[in-house]
């Protein structure tokens, strides 16, 4: 059997768990496996049990207790584990968000094991799975396999299932009273920032700077681009952690989605935490220096090459197309 | 703190393709590693009394990790020496490490958030288990001001600019998430009195070796290119980027 962890906030669905019941049901077809789903609940998740019951799925195991109102990683380890114990799956699967990666590494070590994150995509040979995770900050693909007994806990990359892929269905719901054992961590309620000053998701061109820019005295060059597009500025990770750029400029899983007409990236590698809050814009560009660069490999356009070269002849030519 | 390839480095396969190529990769710190440290260090510094020990896996090279820290203010390291660092699993690692630190009985442990390596992304969290102590990852702020032995509150980051306050029972574990402060550089003082401090070197059990639910790579290689990309200039990026304009005229009509 592949047991399937639903994530969701006080019954609200993380509509990624979707992509995790449609990375369930292709590996349970192909491995002969039944797909079951279990969602961790406090007092009240609404109609959650049976939305996920509209899923072609054995059962929905609905794991209850009070203490499971609000995520804890102590709580939910404690819970699962003892649902993993009586359901015996084979697999446990989940969509790699920031939740399961805090807790699903413990969860595995409590069967002695260890998670297979992150995975881009699986194969089988022999009945044996081949799951592939992307290393080196993108750069390059790995084919791992997991030696051992089951469970086998493996998380799989946003976009690596489509979650409108998740075949419907009928389902039973079971309810059961889980134990949450001691939690040592006393969450607070998830708040966020004041609001950003900055709104990028309404932007219709955005550059965006990374580590690539070098230094803070840069940044203006980018600004410059900016300018003379009449575009947004926006920057990877690394800048706004050296607080190059305010916070709110930061695009990436971490922070804004954006999905403007045009999207420069300038001395952007294009790791997966970046992409996630790029990949939907119409037209991206990509101007690094190392032509092996992941970002090249969603973008439209590429230059390999050096970005001071490149910026002011850019902005002498945006002039010029604009008239 | 684990070292890493340089993130400029270019990368090759190696011979056997279950590894890059290292015959000439130059190394660095994991970046969230430099943040742990020095979240540690502000700790120390907040308190006004302790000790900040690092640890670091790997073989002899990783020295230079471990002199930077101890020039950084680290008090004192423990150097688990093992050659093939990359072919262990991240449970193998955690179960090293926490043999080698239980001893230490350390009030707060710190790691990184993640390897840009392997980036597995667990092994803090599986050495917590192993040491019997909670979690937190993805943390983006500790208030110093509220530790007073017992407990301990921070701040986790969450997906899209969401944030969350937890208080925790110490000991504890942090993953540290990149960011968190604004690293120090090691003084040339510091420098100088790195040269006294202990670094304990000690090899890894048997059994450690021996795990047998690891996850084992078997073959590494470069993605294969999804979309079809029109690289411009050929080379010459003055003329890509006069070119680039002009498709943007013309292609996607921007102008
Ligand atoms: C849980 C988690 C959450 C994260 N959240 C985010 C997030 O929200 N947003 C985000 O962006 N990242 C996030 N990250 C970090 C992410 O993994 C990467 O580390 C980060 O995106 C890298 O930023 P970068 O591309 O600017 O830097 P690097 O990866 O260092 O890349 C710099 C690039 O610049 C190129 N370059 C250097 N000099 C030049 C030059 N002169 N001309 C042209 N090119 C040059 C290099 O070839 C390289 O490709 C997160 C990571 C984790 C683990
Ligand atoms: N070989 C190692 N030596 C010391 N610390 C390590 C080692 N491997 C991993 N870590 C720590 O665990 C964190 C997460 O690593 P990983 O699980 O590989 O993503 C790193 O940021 C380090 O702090």
């Amino acid at each position: 059997m592949i047991l399937v962890f639903i994530e969701h906030k006080n019954g609200s669905l993380n509509k990624i768990s979707l992509e995790a019941i449609a990375a369930g049901q292709t590996l349970g077809k192909e491995l002969g496996l039944g797909v079951a789903a279990v969602i961790p609940a406090g007092a009240n998740i609404g109609e959650l049990g049976n939305q996920i019951a509209g899923y072609q799925l054995d059962r929905v195991i609905v794991a209850q207790n009070d203490a499971l109102s609000i995520y804890t990683p102590d709580g939910y380890t404690n819970s699962l584990e003892k649902i993993i114990k009586t359901q015996n799956p084979k697999f446990v699967l989940a969509a790699h968000t920031y939740q399961v990666r805090d807790f699903f590494p413990k969860l595995a070590a409590r069967f002695g094991k260890e998670m297979v994150g992150d995975c881009i995509r699986y194969k089988t040979e022999g009945g044996k799975i081949v799951l592939t995770r992307r290393i080196f900050l993108g750069k390059i693909d790995s084919d791992v396999v997991i030696e051992g007994d089951a469970p086998y806990f493996v998380t799989f990359q946003s976009g690596a299932f489509r979650g409108d892929n998740a075949v419907k269905g009928q389902a039973a719901v079971e309810t059961t009273q889980v134990e949450a054992g001691e939690i040592r961590m006393k969450p607070d309620e998830p708040f966020q920032e004041v609001k950003a000053a900055v709104d990028l998701s309404k932007s219709e061109i955005i550059v965006a700077v990374g580590r690539g820019i070098k230094s803070q005295e840069n940044i203006q060059l980018a600004q410059q681009l900016a300018d003379a597009f009449g575009a947004d500025l926006a920057a990877s990770r690394p800048i706004c952690d050296a607080e190059w750029l305010p916070i709110d400029r930061q695009i990436g899983s971490s922070g804004q989605t954006v999905a403007p007409k045009l999207y420069i990236a300038l001395g952007i590698s294009g790791a997966i935490q970046h992409l996630v809050g790029m990949k939907n814009s119409g037209t991206i560009v990509a101007i690094n220096k190392d032509a092996e660069a992941p970002i090249f490999d969603i973008a439209d356009y590429g230059i390999v090459g050096d970005i001071f070269e490149a910026i002011p002849v850019l902005v002498e030519e945006v002039k010029k197309a604009k008239g | 703190m684990k070292q890493v390839a340089n993130k400029d480095a270019v990368l090759r396969i190696g011979k056997d393709e279950k590894w890059i190529d290292e015959t000439d990769t130059a190394y660095e710190t994991n970046e969230s590693d430099g943040y742990a440290l020095e979240e540690a260090l502000r700790m120390k510094e907040a308190v006004g009394a302790g000790e900040v020990v690092v640890c670091s896996l790997g073989p002899q090279r990783v020295k230079t990790v471990i002199k930077d820290a101890l020039a950084r203010g680290a008090d004192r390291a423990i150097h688990i020496v093992v050659d093939e660092v990359n072919r262990m699993s991240p449970f193998q690692i955690a179960k090293t490490i926490s043999d080698a630190i239980s001893d230490e009985k350390a009030d707060l442990v710190m790691s990184g958030l993640q390897s840009d390596d392997n980036g597995y992304g667990q092994t803090g969290v599986i050495l917590a288990e192993l040491l019997g102590i909670p979690h937190a990852t993805l943390v983006i702020e500790v208030d110093r001001s509220s530790a007073d032995g017992a407990a301990l509150r921070l701040k986790r980051e969450l997906e899209s600019g969401w944030y969350q306050w937890f208080t925790y029972q110490l000991p504890a574990l942090l993953t540290i998430q990149s960011g968190i402060s604004q690293i120090r550089y090691a003084s040339l003082k510091g420098i100088m009195a790195a040269k006294k401090k202990e670094i304990k070197e000690i090899s890894p059990s048997a059994e450690t070796q021996s795990f047998d639910s690891k996850q084992k790579i078997e073959k590494v290689y470069f993605p294969l290119k999804m979309k079809q990309t029109q690289m411009l200039g050929a080379g010459d990026v003055k003329k890509g980027a006069v070119e680039l304009i002009e498709k943007l005229r013309a292609e996607v009509r921007i102008f």
